[in-house]
């Protein structure tokens, strides 16, 4: 390799690599032109619309006020015209250092062949969102995740349990940028809850009803109500 | 028991009397059904249970044989590949994606290579696209040709599992001259791909895709008219394609309910535009059409492959940008500033633009779709697997409530999950 070619390398890889030229707008920044669902949301809800971006050359992603989201988003799945019949994904991003958390969904349109990314940001010390559970069926393990993962609590839901920890999980929410690595308790303690574990704690509260048994009451140290909001 | 479940036994596995004629057991009449309602039964399958296809405990309420209730729990594996990626820096994020689904590990690999490279703005080498759609199409037959094998043990057919691991073991074969690994591939690079095709690798993968449709014919004529497998598979699990996009299904699962949505053909990436294939659909949304589905797609991919073959062009597999790549073995041992440049570019890491990307691949299972968040650095803020197992789980209640207990292994087994992506 050419020494000076190398030498450019050398310098350049604090900004990492050369972008592949296409002509689209730089990222990150408005757009020049809004896609028509963009334009249609503005004309329908106006302020709750906060605003709009483009990611990645072609991502658009719509900034919604979190008290209309539903509104919004079910509008979105019944107008003809925009028929988002599809949520491809629902997830939280913790951008640390205080900052509020994003929550994203990622929408298709089957019939219409597009794609919209709305997000909401919520504060750190009000993790609250309506469910759109009611909207779309697959919200419901989204959602579960979401709350799993991130803490944020989304009213409404019908079961809102954890799902991929276990329901007593005490630990907080592991997605969560002050979440450490290897969980806040030590090996020892974290073993020792995994041994203490009553088998009431692997059912559900419908399961144990069926069971005829009575289900366990919160431990005391447990941050917050078990299985809020169901 | 109801009487209608009576009626659905009667006819499903009709008893044959002396003249070859099913008899017919007779129904008692309304009024005349003794009061068998007594309490719900709970049953668990799993954790441990070779029908789950992994560590999946479905917890079950029945009345009789009938399911009321089936509650999907899960995490048993869960090993927070998500958390873990935020640790690492671009590159090495990659081991993780094949250990998620390692029924079909190329794939998830370079879903998450092209996610990054869409975050980056690299487009990637018109020989390394080519390479990576055989990768793609390849573990798509590696995946349905499992998942054929173990939903025939499920529901007691042995010998399909043996016809189709066979099949099987020389994609692995293909898998380890490539990558050097069967299973846990790590084959991408951000950029390309870790290594050039061997020689004689294309000779090899022409040779199985000239040899499989003789296993699929065989497969098929042990299944499609089996009259074991028709009774057990057919009207079972139906849900309709407006249930299944409500309930968030991809892929095969969602195309067998009549719903032609395949990301390969509605937002087409690495010219799957310029491929001659048929996305396939099924009409009734039950157990037997997923099946066919997943039948058909294998020869499907197989066209790919050909053409794949075919137009497979020379010239670098990697982008030619040394920010990104690292330099040749040889330089790397001869020269000062090749050294410098790999060290910097293993010890820093590749620097991503603050950006996010949301990009998905038509796995062999459904959308999978790959959301990478940078904040400038070498390392990811989030990295967000949308794994289509996990979705299409989520609808597994739906299809099994008012079915029988036997059914529910034949519907599970259907949907075609895997745990290592549930449970992530």
């Amino acid at each position: 390799m050419a020494e000076k070619e190398l030498k450019d390398a050398l310098a350049g890889l604090e900004s990492g690599p050369q972008v592949t030229p296409t002509g689209a707008a730089p990222r990150g920044e408005p757009a020049a032109t809004e896609p028509p669902s963009v334009r249609a949301l503005r004309a329908r809800f106006g302020a709750a619309v906060l605003h709009h971006t483009v990611h990645a050359q072609d991502e658009h992603v719509v900034y919604v006020v979190a008290e209309q989201l539903v509104e919004v988003m079910r509008w979105l799945r019944h107008d003809p015209e925009q028929c988002y019949d599809l949520l491809k994904d629902l997830t939280a991003v913790d951008y640390g250092a205080g900052r509020p958390l994003e929550v994203l969904y990622e929408l298709w349109s089957v019939p219409l062949r597009q794609g919209l990314r709305v997000k909401v940001s919520l504060p750190l010390h009000a993790l609250e969102v309506d469910s759109v559970e009611p909207i779309w069926k697959t919200a419901n393990w989204l959602e579960r995740e979401a709350w799993d993962m991130f803490g944020i609590r989304f009213r409404g839901h019908p079961d809102l349990r954890r799902i991929l920890l276990p329901e007593d999980y005490a630990e907080g929410h592991p997605l969560r940028k002050d979440f450490p690595l290897r969980g806040r308790f030590s090996r020892a303690e974290q073993t020792r809850r995994a041994l203490a574990r009553a088998d009431e704690s692997s059912y559900t509260p419908h399961e144990l009803a069926v069971l005829q048994v009575e289900p366990e009451p919160a431990a005391a140290d447990d941050e917050g109500p078990q299985g809020a909001g169901r | 028991m109801s009487t209608k479940s009576v009626e659905f036994l009667v006819r499903r596995t009709p008893e044959l009397g002396m003249d070859g004629r099913p008899v017919q057991v007779p129904v008692l009449p309304d009024g005349m059904v003794p009061e068998l309602h007594g309490e719900h039964m709970l049953i668990n399958i799993g954790p441990q249970h070779p029908a789950t296809h992994g560590v999946l405990r479905l917890v079950l309420e029945l009345d009789g044989e009938t399911v009321v209730k089936c509650t999907p729990h899960i995490g048993y594996l869960h090993s927070s590949f998500e958390k873990l990626g935020e640790y690492r820096t671009w590159n090495q994020v990659i081991p993780l994606t094949d250990r998620m689904d390692y029924l079909a590990p190329l794939i998830y690999n370079c879903a998450y290579a092209m996610a990054v490279e869409k975050l980056m703005g690299i487009e990637v080498t018109e020989r390394c696209k080519v390479v990576r759609v055989i990768c793609m199409e390849l573990d798509r037959i590696f995946s349905h040709l499992l998942w054929v094998g173990t939903t025939a043990i499920d529901i007691g057919a042995f010998t399909v599992f043996l016809y189709t691991f066979q099949e099987r073991e020389r994609i692995y074969d293909l898998h380890e001259a490539f990558t050097g690994a069967r299973i846990t591939t790590s084959s991408t690079r951000i950029g390309g791909m870790m290594a050039d095709l061997p020689s004689g690798w294309i000779e090899a993968l022409r040779d199985f895709v000239d040899t499989l449709p003789k296993t699929l014919d065989e497969t098929e004529a042990l299944l499609t008219r089996n009259n074991l497998w028709v009774g057990r598979n057919k009207d079972i699990g139906v849900i309709s394609g407006a249930d299944a996009l409500d309930w968030g299904l991809t892929g095969p699962n969602l195309r067998a309910s009549g719903v032609a949505y395949d990301i390969r053909r509605d937002r087409p990436y690495y010219d799957y535009d310029s491929y001659d294939f048929d996305v396939v659909t099924g009409e009734q949304g039950d157990c037997y059409d997923r099946y066919l589905v997943r039948m058909e797609e294998m020869r499907q991919s197989l066209r790919i492959l050909d053409q794949a073959i075919r137009r497979l062009p020379g010239g670098p597999i990697n982008v030619g940008d040394p920010r990104l790549i690292l330099p040749g073995k040889t330089d790397l041992m001869s020269d000062m500033e090749s050294m410098i440049h790999h060290f910097k570019v293993v010890m820093e890491g590749v620097k991503a633009p603050a950006d996010e990307s949301w990009f998905s691949v038509e796995s062999s299972k459904g959308e999978l779709g790959m959301y990478v968040v940078s904040d400038g650095g070498s390392k990811p803020v989030r990295w967000r697997v949308r794994g289509p197992s996990f979705i299409n789980l989520s609808a597994l209640p739906k299809m099994v409530e008012g079915h029988l207990l036997s059914d529910v292994i034949a519907i599970n087994a259907s949907i075609d999950i895997v745990l290592g992506e549930i449970d992530r």
